[in-house]
């Protein structure tokens, strides 16, 4: 069959069932654009090529189905980047495709040539610049295969003006097999039997789990191997949702702001198995500190992983769900009441927790709290990056996987709207709440008008401080107090800001406030913006400062 | 430690960037790099050879592996290989020393490749060690300029760095 290159673009998104691309146009992409209209394919336009990004990403993460974006040469296409690292750095399936000036004009500096092959080679997991029509049909098909199999990540596919006009034979393989990327999925049996003789043995074990766990699917493996083998849970931000947070034998978040039972636990363990995690510094703390007596099982998709930072004893490379599906039906309960008695003791002792003293002082955790209660615990949450996402990953007791949405690994800000919009888009019946901080907020606002425009019930949470409140807490713990910068005084009327753009606005300022703003905000029908002010000088508590052992926290007493 | 890499690639465009670009960005040192054709149409061999220790070694091989246009990695430190690099050092030689250089040359089977009237070009092969040997004693009549090629190495016997595509 005899398509034109933005034909076979078309084609093969029909293909591999996206029916829903996010972007933006431009002059290098115009005969593609031409091509979605004719087809009538569903396009979201956001404001900004990162919010489309962002958006695709946020898709992709609630329906573990690629996100698609799409940009024009240049600016168009440099404005993905900080959407297409974000995706990178959480595996995130994410098929970004970008115009390029004709292929005579590249290399000359033409008018919005940037070479974008070039600036994403470090954040993509491939990339491809197309010279040649006939390379076409294959690209596209092995860009799906790649993003979306092994450990997931975005690829950026390339695409001069003058191909996509360009008519050649669009035969789309069904199938693929790339010589040189061969994903592990099965594990090694030989080491599985080594680290289910290992837990057996083991009378101090903690699972320690991540992202992995989400991407893979493996939640319910998760817990009936936890609830079988009684072996501990502390899940990264990554992977939280991996179990429910009200399961007994789960501890909450490891690392810089962990729970003391869950750093305790890594401290004292005899036997880590650490199951879909990087062993990140925001996790470990000090390295040559982090689980001193533990003996390590490291079960990963992606062999670079083990060994990278923490050396692995038992190392297991296959997905994580086949893994541990292969596992349970070895392992045995182990010996480890006395140690789970010990774990769930400084659970109770020592939870998360914060006063709310009087009715004027409004704590950000408070809100938090009262979104979960209001919400049922079921909505999809996404966050932007600081304080208040270090909040909703303790006060929003996440239940279900795949529904804490948050910039874990690059650390984003501005990623939660456009995230939330992403999200609501591909679950238009769920609530979809962004946890934004009021610095984060401002990266991407202009937004708003894409969830307008779109009549995308985002509800956004503004936990309104007015400070950059994560760098102001190492200010004040690490810099004497020097408030360098991070005061957001200035900030506009959140609640007008949403009116301007059409959308519901609200405002809370005190605990009384709390509830009634959030039951009128849920049942507003679209986009919604809360602004809840928040005591400025609250703090994240416990921490652990970097480069120190994860057992020197700073708070987290005893109650 | 220093370390021989074989990387069989596909040739295509970017490829040495995709390489050398994994290099640099994880922080790992290239002491040099040689890149040419195999047997086999469309797959090119890239010799690296880095300075790491055993653990970061394995990181690097790893990390390659992960890029798609990477066959095969395979590291020839330790195996029986036999390394070379190919050197052209262009020094000072006025008349009353050329046989002195001639001798010197000699002694490690480098060759004159190039006589002006003031100085030589002679062309060197071994293993790096050789090459700094006889580097160090054309120092005392003067270094002009140097290049080479980079190390390149393979197995000894019949074995071969197999590209995987069977
Ligand atoms: C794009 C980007 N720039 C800078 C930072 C560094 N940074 C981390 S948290 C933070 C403060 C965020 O402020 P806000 O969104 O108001 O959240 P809060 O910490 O106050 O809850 C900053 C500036 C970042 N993570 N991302
Ligand atoms: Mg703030």
């Amino acid at each position: 069959m005899k398509l034109t290159g933005a034909q076979m673009v078309l084609a093969c998104l029909e293909l591999e069932n996206v029916d829903v691309v996010f972007g933006f146009p431009g002059g290098a992409v115009l005969t593609l654009y031409d091509e979605i209209y004719k087809r009538g394919l569903r396009h979201i336009l956001t404001c900004h090529e990162q919010g489309a990004a962002h958006a695709a990403d946020g898709y992709a993460r609630v329906t573990n189905k690629p996100g698609v974006v799409i940009a024009t040469s240049g600016p168009g296409a440099t404005n993905l980047v900080t959407g297409i690292a974000t995706a990178y750095m959480d595996s995130v399936p994410l098929i970004a495709i970008t115009g390029q000036v004709a292929k005579p004009f590249i290399g000359t500096d033409a008018f919005q040539e940037a070479d974008i092959t070039g600036i994403t080679l470090p954040v993509t997991k491939h990339n491809y610049l197309v010279k040649d029509i006939c390379e076409l049909p294959w690209i596209l098909k092995e860009a799906f295969y790649i993003a979306n199999t092994g450990r997931k990540g975005p690829v950026l596919i390339d695409l001069p003006k003058d191909i996509q006009a360009q008519e050649g034979e669009f035969d789309y393989p069904d199938r693929l097999k790339i010589s040189t990327y061969r994903p592990t999925y099965e594990g090694h049996p030989g080491q599985i039997i080594k680290a289910c003789d290992a837990i057996r043995k083991a009378k101090k074990p903690l699972l320690y789990t991540g992202g992995g766990v989400i991407s893979s699917g493996a939640h319910e493996k998760l817990l009936e191997f936890s609830r079988k083998a009684r072996i501990p849970v502390t899940t990264t931000l990554m992977g939280l949702g991996g179990v429910p947070c009200d399961y007994e034998l789960f501890l909450g978040m490891p690392g810089m702001h962990g729970t003391y039972a869950a750093n305790n636990a890594i401290n004292e363990a005899e036997l880590l198995i650490a199951v879909g995690v990087r062993f990140d510094d925001r996790v470990t703390g000090k390295l040559d500190t982090f689980a001193p007596n533990a003996r390590v099982i490291h079960i990963d998709i992606d062999p670079a992983e083990i060994g990278k930072n923490v050396l692995a004893d038992i190392p297991i490379v296959g997905d994580v769900k086949l893994v541990l599906t292969e596992m349970l039906k070895r392992i045995q309960p182990g010996d480890t009441e006395m140690w789970c008695a010990k774990v769930l003791g400084w659970k109770k002792a020592h939870p998360i927790r914060y006063r709310q003293e009087s009715n004027n002082c409004l704590k950000p955790q408070y809100v938090i709290e009262a979104l979960h209660r209001l919400t049922g615990g079921e909505a999809i949450v996404t966050t932007d990056v600081g304080q208040h996402q270090m909040w909703a990953a303790h006060y929003y007791r996440m239940k279900n996987p795949r529904n804490f949405i948050t910039s874990g690994g690059l650390g984003t800000m501005g990623f939660g709207f456009p995230a939330a919009i992403g999200a609501q888009v591909a679950f238009p019946e769920k609530k979809v709440i962004c946890i934004a901080g009021d610095g984060s907020f401002q990266m991407n606002s202009q937004e708003l008008a894409t969830a307008v425009k779109y009549k995308l019930p985002v509800k956004v949470a503004i936990i309104n401080n007015q400070y950059l409140g994560m760098v102001r807490q190492w200010q004040k713990l690490f810099y004497g107090g020097r408030y360098s910068q991070t005061s957001l005084a200035g900030s506009p009327d959140f609640v007008r800001l949403a009116e301007a753009y059409g959308a519901a606005g609200f405002r809370a300022r005190n605990v009384g406030e709390v509830e009634t703003v959030i039951d009128a905000a849920l049942n507003t029908p679209g986009p919604v913006v809360i602004d809840f002010q928040v005591d400025p000088e609250e703090d994240v508590l416990p921490m652990v400062a970097p480069n120190t052992s994860i057992v020197e926290m700073i708070g987290g007493e005893e109650r | 430690m220093k370390r021989i890499l074989a990387i069989l690639v596909e040739d295509r465009p970017g490829v040495l960037t995709r390489v050398s670009g994994l290099f640099s960005r994880r922080g790992y040192n290239i002491q040099n790099i040689a890149v040419g054709p195999t047997t086999e149409p469309g797959i090119s061999r890239m010799t690296v050879t880095v300075e790491a220790d055993p653990n970061t070694v394995e990181q690097i091989v790893k990390q390659l592996n992960k890029l798609v246009n990477v066959l095969k990695v395979s590291d020839l430190t330790d195996e029986n290989s036999v390394e070379r690099e190919l050197m052209l050092i262009k020094v000072k030689a006025e008349p009353g020393r050329r046989s002195e250089i001639q001798q010197m040359a000699a002694t490690f089977r480098a060759k004159i490749v190039d006589i002006s009237p003031d100085s030589m070009i002679i062309e060197v092969t071994g293993e790096e060690r050789k090459l700094q040997a006889f580097l160090l004693m054309m120092q005392e009549f003067g270094i002009k300029e140097i290049v080479s090629t980079g190390s390149v190495s393979l197995l000894r016997g019949s074995k071969v760095t197999r590209d995987l595509r069977a």
